[in-house]
């Protein structure tokens, strides 16, 4: 590991001025992602602004029909939070299937959905709940947010400080784990919020998280896994690597959406 | 006897590794400690045109920066390998030089270049990174079957087409005939999966000079620190071996990896007297995948004959192995002699041949790994038998069954006389435990629930303990394969065992006591082992090939022989009997028939008071022994495999995995499980989930843990583990050797299991989902369409 400064701000202000202050600094929060790639000498962060200690950036609450997860909130909590199962059990079993013990006792939604892995869980579940990523500047549609891989809309500088959820009226995660790491090899969240159906695919773009049109019509006109087999799943712009090539992923796609939507 | 032979006697070791305190190389730390990073290439194949140190040189805590010109300026030799192959035209083999930093070329990513010697590690890390190499790339040969392409990328001069050898076993002619004669051919063509050894302690090295004395000393991870002497010695010309002390502190699981002598430990101990500094360096997991030597990597097509009774009637074997960049230690012997002279397997073949070519590739250099030759001739026998039964019609338990070897010794025609076995026995023993019999009912729910159910077998043969000095001699290895050994009774009765095997996991420290506390009866906590330390134990060849228990405890049991007639002689003095009537047991030494007795440490005092020893005896109480085998030992085992396979994704379930193992005599019944249990996961890991990808340039694509799959607990099921005993004729304690079994037995046994529950022949390791699904879809075997 390179040389980095560390800081610790109790507010979001002092965050800001850490972030300005560094000639590269950049936020830590899990250190999931972030601490192995500077081990690997593949990130060198001059600052290092751990954001764990500001006070209000970790936690759940639930409004109404709203979930709000707090941008530090790891994915223990999240798997365990007893708001999370009852307004969208779904997301707690995407969370409680992130990793192994020790990733989820330690990373966050913040840093996951920063990061924008195209392999990770969150993306494929925010974007198919229709969620509101909260930044200390604005607001970002889960649309908005996710631009491609590991690409986001977030400018420099800007901090995740929460996400808010809105419950489903029914949503379901299916996974189907690459071997080695557990990340997704293909992921498939369908949601369907009682207004229409949005089902969102991880671990298969090649530009990350996506959302499916053809399934997410099928499934909008009938709910079933019958619907699933009409959908013409391509392989076109599907990741091709050493874990599975772009027609199995394709496949698994519609067999992880069956899975989704049987177990709704 | 509680603790004696046959009880499953609690580790004594687990206590310190279970709490934190095992003492690790990496745990070393001299005064004046400072630490090395080595420069490695980033590319397969290159020339190194120059190498820029000076931004290095200018860190602020930078000791030196070394290089390949310097070191072999100093006179440290190339690194070699200690088994000669003769080719079949009656050639030697093609061996490359292999410097430990490179000089002229790079041959794979990761071959060091220079090392830089620094106050921290992670200074010298960030200062390796600032040296810069001046490289003409070159093109690449990354996999074997390019490398022995014509017009091939030429990695070392002296071996043209890239060839190290072409060699033979057996005799062609007759196989050829035994073919002809047959009236059923089954062929395949295989390929044995490349796996990273990953040992969970990363390789490291701690080496410091001490100039006042001109001496010495290595704290390495090794499985072998006396034959690390005596190559470090011998051919590096690093120090004499008497000024050289080399120390294997707890090592943490080595699978062969951890045998061979490499460029960092070299360059460590030389870079220590360079810079009069202690120097040491510890790898991290990314460094491991790219640098410790890989295991297996075969490509085979083979022919199998048979007659119509299904008897087998001929053999022959082309395989094509993958060495590497440079020949490690004992690379040359893994795809030949500790492979093709199991071919014969469990069976009665008359007429084997098998003709190997090894090439260079520009790839980290292959080794022993785990079971090392046995693992891919068993792969080969196991998954020919299963499918020439299937092509047959016949039942492949019932075709082993008629080929099986029934008496002992048995001499097949690939050099090996198997010592002893019941191979129709422990067959019926796991099939009993498998209740094959209920196999058709659990298929039939299986597919109830839209799982294919599949069964496979394994039923395999090794050779182990390593090996007969004379006849591995007269195969070209550079070394004698005994053990040595040396029992220190102590005045106050308590025991040292000096043992040239050394423990990276297996739990020498229980085991190796428990025989002493079975022949004397004394506790085993009065019994110390010492072990992994030039300047303790005199000589050693250390631990692999499951030789620690046939050949180093029969060092140990053949030391206590000794010790025990001098005991003899020593109480029948004192108690005034003769000494057939002397008896020891439960730390007792007794008059039989009598009231007489003194108690172990009674003999122990009076042999170092020698107040009254018999006429003309020395004091003391302390024996040695060497132990040299006069064959190997064969351990057998029969392994059934049953999986579910979900069709829709192609992911391999393991629903039940029993074994029945012949070791001979078991020393701890618990630590001979445990050892099953890790081998056949590692056997499983090599099946379904591993395999070492390098692109066509050379680079590592799976080199690290987040894309080289390891196997998990949840991989596994709960093993059905028994056994059966048939000793070994050929050394003292009847043992056969079990610390490979699982790895080498257990893939033809999951791969047989899958292709039955798909109905397919054409399956490779690793079987991952995908390759399952695949295989389902060009077979189109699924629940729907039956
Ligand atoms: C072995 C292993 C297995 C894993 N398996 C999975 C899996 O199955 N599925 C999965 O989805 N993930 C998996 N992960 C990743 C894990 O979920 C990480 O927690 C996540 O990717 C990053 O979160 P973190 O809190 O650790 O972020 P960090 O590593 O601390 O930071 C990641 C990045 O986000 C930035 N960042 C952090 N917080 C914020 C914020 N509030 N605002 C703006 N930027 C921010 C950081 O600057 C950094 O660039 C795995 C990780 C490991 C090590």
């Amino acid at each position: 590991m390179y040389p980095t400064k560390y800081h610790k701000p109790a507010s979001i202000a002092d965050a800001v001025a850490a972030l300005n202050g560094g000639d590269e600094a950049m936020l830590l929060s899990g250190g999931q992602t972030l601490l192995a790639t500077m081990k690997q000498h593949l990130a060198a962060p001059s600052d290092l602004v751990d954001i764990r200690g500001i006070a209000g950036l970790s936690g759940i609450s639930a409004n109404g029909n709203e979930l709000t997860i707090g941008a530090t909130t790891t994915h223990a909590e999240v798997a365990g939070n007893v708001d999370v199962r009852r307004l969208c059990p779904a997301l707690a079993d995407l969370a409680s299937g992130i990793g192994d013990t020790a990733v989820r006792n330690m990373g966050t939604i913040g840093g996951s959905i920063a990061n924008n892995d195209p392999a990770a869980d969150y993306p494929a579940g925010l974007l198919a709940l229709n969620a509101t990523i909260v930044t200390n500047t604005r607001e970002i549609s889960a649309d908005d947010f996710f631009e491609g891989l590991f690409a986001t809309a977030l400018d420099e500088g800007e901090i995740i400080t929460a996400v808010r959820v809105p419950a489903p009226s029914k949503a379901a995660y299916a996974k189907f784990a690459q071997p080695a790491s557990l990340f997704a090899l293909v992921g498939v969240f369908v949601a369907d919020s009682g207004s229409g159906v949005r089902v969102a695919v991880t671990g298969a773009g090649e530009d990350g998280v996506f959302r499916h049109a053809g399934l997410e019509a099928a499934l909008t006109g009938s709910m079933g896994d019958a619907s699933i087999d009409a959908v013409d799943i391509s392989d076109g712009n599907l990741i091709s690597d050493i874990h599975g090539a772009s027609d199995y992923r394709a496949h698994l796609i519609s067999v992880m959406a069956k899975r989704a939507v049987l177990s709704l | 006897m509680s603790s004696g032979i046959g009880a499953s006697v609690k580790r004594k070791e687990d206590k310190r590794f279970t709490t934190g305190k095992g003492k690790y190389t990496d745990d070393v730390r001299n005064d004046n400690q400072a630490y090395a990073a080595f420069v490695r290439s980033p590319h397969a194949h290159a020339r190194v045109k120059g190498i820029d140190t000076s931004a290095a040189m200018a860190m602020d805590g930078v000791i030196d920066v070394l290089n390949g010109q310097q070191l072999t300026g100093d006179g440290i030799g190339n690194i070699i390998c200690g088994w000669a192959i003769t080719s079949k035209d009656g050639s030697p083999m093609n061996m490359g030089a292999w410097s430990a930093l490179a000089t002229e070329k790079v041959r794979y990513v990761g071959d060091a270049v220079a090392v830089v010697i620094a106050e921290t590690q992670a200074l010298a890390r960030i200062a390796a990174e600032a040296v810069d190499v001046d490289y003409e790339e070159l093109p690449v040969a990354a996999s074997v079957l390019t490398s022995m392409k014509d017009g091939a990328p030429q990695i070392h001069e002296n071996a043209p087409g890239n060839q190290i050898y072409d060699w033979e076993l057996g005799d062609e002619a007759a196989a050829d005939a035994g073919l002809a004669s047959a009236t059923h051919i089954t062929s395949l063509d295989l390929t044995n999966n490349r796996l990273s050894p990953n040992p969970m302690e990363p390789r490291s090295a701690v080496a410091k000079y001490d100039d006042a004395e001109d001496h010495y000393t290595l704290y390495t991870t090794s499985q072998n620190p006396h034959v690390a002497r005596l190559v470090l010695s011998a051919f590096y010309n690093v120090a004499p071996e008497h000024k050289l002390r080399v120390i294997a502190p707890d090592v943490g699981g080595g699978f062969g990896a951890k045998i061979y002598i490499y460029p960092e430990e070299i360059t460590c101990l030389w870079a220590s007297m360079k810079t009069n500094r202690s120097v040491k360096w510890t790898s991290d997991r990314s460094e491991a995948f790219i640098t410790d030597a890989h295991g297996r990597d075969h490509v085979t097509s083979a022919k199998m004959g048979f007659d119509d009774a299904g008897k087998i009637v001929g053999f022959k074997v082309d395989t094509i192995a993958n060495i590497g960049a440079y020949m490690s230690l004992f690379s040359s012997s893994v795809p030949t002699y500790l492979y093709a002279p199991l071919l014969s397997g469990q069976y009665n073949i008359q007429n084997i041949h098998c003709n190997v070519r090894t090439y260079y590739t520009n790839t980290v250099p292959v080794d022993a790994y785990r079971g090392a030759g046995r693992p891919e001739a068993t792969y080969l026998v196991e998954r020919m038998m299963e499918t020439a039964a299937r092509e047959m019609g016949m039942d492949p338990a019932e075709l082993r069954r008629r080929n099986f070897i029934q008496e002992f010794p048995h001499q097949t025609p690939v050099l090996m006389q198997y010592d002893a076995g019941d191979f129709p026995k422990i067959l019926e023993m796991a099939q009993e435990t498998a209740d094959v019999a209920g196999f058709p009912a659990r298929r039939a729910e299986a597919e109830a629930r839209g799982k294919l159910r599949g069964i496979g077998y394994s039923t395999f043969i090794e050779a182990c303990g390593l090996a007969p000095s004379k006849a591995a001699g007269s195969l070209g290895a550079g070394v004698g394969l005994w053990e040595s050994a040396e029992v220190r009774v102590n005045p106050v009765g308590s025991i040292e065992i000096l043992t040239g095997s050394h423990s990276h996991g297996q739990g020498h420290e229980t085991t190796f006591a428990q025989v002493v506390a079975d022949r004397f009866g004394v506790p085993i906590e009065n019994v110390q082992i010492v072990h992994g330390d030039t300047d303790k134990v005199q000589f050693g060849m250390g631990t692999y090939g499951s030789r620690s228990g046939p050949v180093g405890m029969s060092a140990v049991a053949k030391a206590l022989d000794k010790v025990e007639a001098k005991v003899r002689k020593i109480a029948a003095h004192a108690l005034e009997a003769s000494e057939d009537d002397i008896v020891i047991e439960g730390g007792e030494v007794k008059v039989a028939g009598t009231d007489k007795s003194m108690a172990w440490h009674e003999v122990g005092l009076a042999a170092y008071i020698a107040h009254n020893l018999p006429e003309g005896m020395e004091p003391g109480l302390k024996e040695s022994a060497f132990f040299d085998p006069v064959n190997f030992s064969f351990p057998s085992g029969a392994f059934i495999c049953e999986v579910e396979v979900d069709p829709d994704t192609g992911t391999t379930e393991i629903v039940q995995f029993t074994s029945a193992d012949d070791f001979g005599t078991i020393i701890n019944p618990m630590i001979v499980e445990g050892q099953v249990h890790g081998g056949v996961t590692q056997g499983i890991g090599q099946a379904l989930l591993e395999q070492v990808v390098y692109d066509e340039d050379g680079q590592l694509l799976n080199g690290s843990y987040m894309d080289y799959t390891m196997p998990r607990a949840a991989d596994v099921p709960s093993f059905h583990v028994q056994h059966h005993e048939t000793p070994s004729p050929n050394n003292p304690l009847g043992v056969k050797g079990c610390g490979e079994a699982g790895a080498i037995g257990s893939p033809p046994a999951v791969i047989n299991a899958i292709t039955d529950a798909i109905g397919t022949n054409d399956l490779a390791m690793p079987a991952t989902p995908q390759a399952v699904w695949r295989a389902i879809q060009a077979g189109a075997k699924s629940v729907a369409a039956e």
